[in-house]
């Protein structure tokens, strides 16, 4: 059984922006469904009891004072993007609202 | 046919007043060059990695447990999303652990609103759309993006849907601000968008259980556009409603201008922001040392004063005066007025309609003015003028009603100038006998000419009804 099919992998890909080839949807299905195959291994565990963690570590709270510190030179800044209008990052027509 | 109702729930987006961004030390400065408060963490750039600002955390816990919340332990997620205001190409919020979740808000006129929760995130840019109309998306060529606010703390307050109409909604709005600046979590204003609002509005059978379909309205830049808003959603609710159309659930934008709601988005693509637990950052788990200090700094909360200070007036809590002389922060001069052996009604009266937007007086003088027109030394006319003179200029009460000739006119004065008003308009006399109660206003007039303002119109008023009776 196909742990993710190649319309899972089309959907994702959309998702990240990403202009997949015929070709790559077959290679990365392929290589995706191994990897969920892997965690399968992992699922297949008894973890009654064991408290889900978002972190491999135990550490808490890491925390920074409210402090100011430098900047970035805005003309350096905009010096890597593409275009710059204004002091501004200029960045193509925008089609819609932010979501 | 039941009457509608309307079911309206509130995000409310607020920025903190920290003096560095959340997960970076860039300034968080509204007004500045853009694009000068940037860094490696908050442009996005390879390599660099958030560490989270405790005091925005902790005006987070503030905002949580000024609003009665549990503060509990929480991760943040990554929201992705492809849009120029965030140059990671994610925000980085809280998700399904929340820091602040279950709380309430108890609003001036005593009703109460839930709050789900109340979050922790990040702001994002700002974008400025160029070639189109007034700045608008629609026909703009291209667009600029700033990124100071990229990464300024946010903190976001989920009402329940318990708010039932547009003036309940100003009333928390307004309330939550006033908690929000009181407990020094933010300016909270909403001019400069440090205080954002989303509506999330229904409407549904008055009676009925199950909400109907919601549609949610942003860019209310204000308590007033809220309102509008709310109310023009209502009346295009209903009509799709009553004409037997259905309510499509969308996001509609709100145009102050034109006074009304319009789709954002033609076709309507489900939002999939793949969330996953943020793993450059670790958990958040306030111990209860941390929380119990959190908890030392929290001042008393408006709606705390508004107790306090009607059981000093004797008024009901939800009495009008009340917020309003604690919106304007005059309920200490109102207590030690009343300390001081003034009425607490009088004071409270007076401080809500004559103090308003002025620098407040001295709480002696104040008493004193309210003790003099309590003992009918001054009008109530009379009484307003002092306090106009004592706020603008200072002084002492008595003097300043001597300079202005105010002194209370001997009863038999004002009986022998309501008596010369009768006698030189019999016509008008015989009109105010015969039932045109209006008719007092024009003897009251006349005796306050007669007078040099100096009768007390209640006196006056009384002194007219006594000779109606006596006929
Ligand atoms: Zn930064």
């Amino acid at each position: 059984m196909a742990l993710i099919s190649r319309d899972d992998v089309a959907h994702v890909a959309r998702l990240a922006r990403l202009d997949l080839t015929e070709a790559e949807l077959d290679q990365f299905a392929g290589q995706l469904a191994a990897v969920l195959e892997h965690a399968a291994d992992v699922a297949a565990l008894d973890t009654a009891g064991v408290p889900p963690t978002a972190h491999p570590f135990e550490l808490v709270n890491v925390l920074r004072d409210d402090v100011a510190g430098p900047c970035l030179d805005r003309d350096e800044v905009l010096a890597m993007a593409p275009a710059a209008e204004d002091g501004r990052f200029r960045v193509p027509r925008i089609l819609g609202e932010a979501p | 046919m039941t009457e509608w109702e309307m079911v309206v729930g509130l995000e409310v987006h607020c920025e903190l007043a920290t003096a560095t961004k959340l997960f970076c030390a860039c300034p968080n400065a509204f007004g500045d060059e853009p694009n000068t408060n940037v860094c490696p963490v908050c442009l996005g750039l390879p390599g660099s990695l958030p560490v989270l600002n405790r005091h925005a955390v902790e005006l987070a816990m503030r905002v949580g447990l000024a609003l009665h919340c549990s503060v509990e332990p929480s991760i943040f997620h990554r929201k992705n999303y492809f849009y120029p205001d965030m140059p990671k190409d994610y925000q980085i919020s809280q998700y399904d652990e929340p820091l602040n979740v279950g709380g309430r808000l108890d609003l001036p006129d005593g009703t109460r609103v839930g709050v789900t929760r109340a979050h922790l995130e990040e702001d994002t840019g700002k974008t400025t759309h160029v070639g189109g109309g007034g700045g608008r998306i629609h026909g703009a060529d291209h667009s600029l993006v700033d990124y100071n606010r990229a990464g300024v703390p946010l903190v976001e307050i989920v009402s329940e849907p318990d708010i039932r109409s547009a003036e309940q909604a100003k009333a928390y709005v307004n309330e939550l601000r006033a908690i929000l600046v009181a407990i020094g979590a933010s300016d909270a204003r909403m001019e400069e968008g440090s205080l954002r609002i989303d509506a999330n509005v229904s409407m549904r059978r008055a009676g009925a259980e199950v909400y109907g379909t919601r549609a949610e309205i942003k860019n209310l830049n204000s308590v007033r556009s809220l309102g509008r808003a709310l109310e023009y959603e209502v009346r295009r609710q209903v009509g799709r409603l009553e004409a037997g159309e259905a309510v499509v659930q969308e996001t509609r934008h709100w145009n102050e201008d034109e006074g009304r709601t319009s789709s954002m988005r033609s076709k309507e693509e489900a939002y999939d922001y793949r969330y996953f637990p943020e793993p450059d950052l670790v958990a958040l788990a306030p111990s209860a040392e941390w929380l119990a200090g959190v908890r030392a700094v929290l001042p008393v909360l408006p709606s705390e004063r508004r107790v306090d200070l009607a059981r000093v007036a004797g008024v009901a809590e939800t009495d009008a005066a009340v917020a309003a002389v604690v919106q304007q922060g005059l309920d200490g001069l109102v207590t030690a007025a009343v300390g001081a052996g003034a009425d607490g009604r009088l004071a409270l009266n007076r401080a809500a309609n004559e103090l308003a937007h002025a620098t407040p007086p001295d709480a002696g003088a104040f008493a004193k003015v309210l003790r003099m027109e309590a003992d009918g030394r001054l009008t109530a006319t009379q009484a307003k003028g002092v306090l106009a003179e004592l706020v603008s200029a200072g002084g002492d009460p008595e003097a300043i009603a001597a300079a202005k000739g105010f002194e209370a006119l001997e009863g038999d004065v004002v009986a022998g100038a309501v008596d010369a008003a009768i006698a030189a308009h019999p016509g008008e006399w015989e009109r105010y006998a015969g039932g045109e109660a209006k008719l007092a206003g024009f003897f009251v007039g006349k005796v306050m000419a007669a007078t040099a303002g100096k009768a007390d119109g209640k006196a006056v008023t009384a002194l007219l009804r006594e000779r109606l009776a006596g006929r």
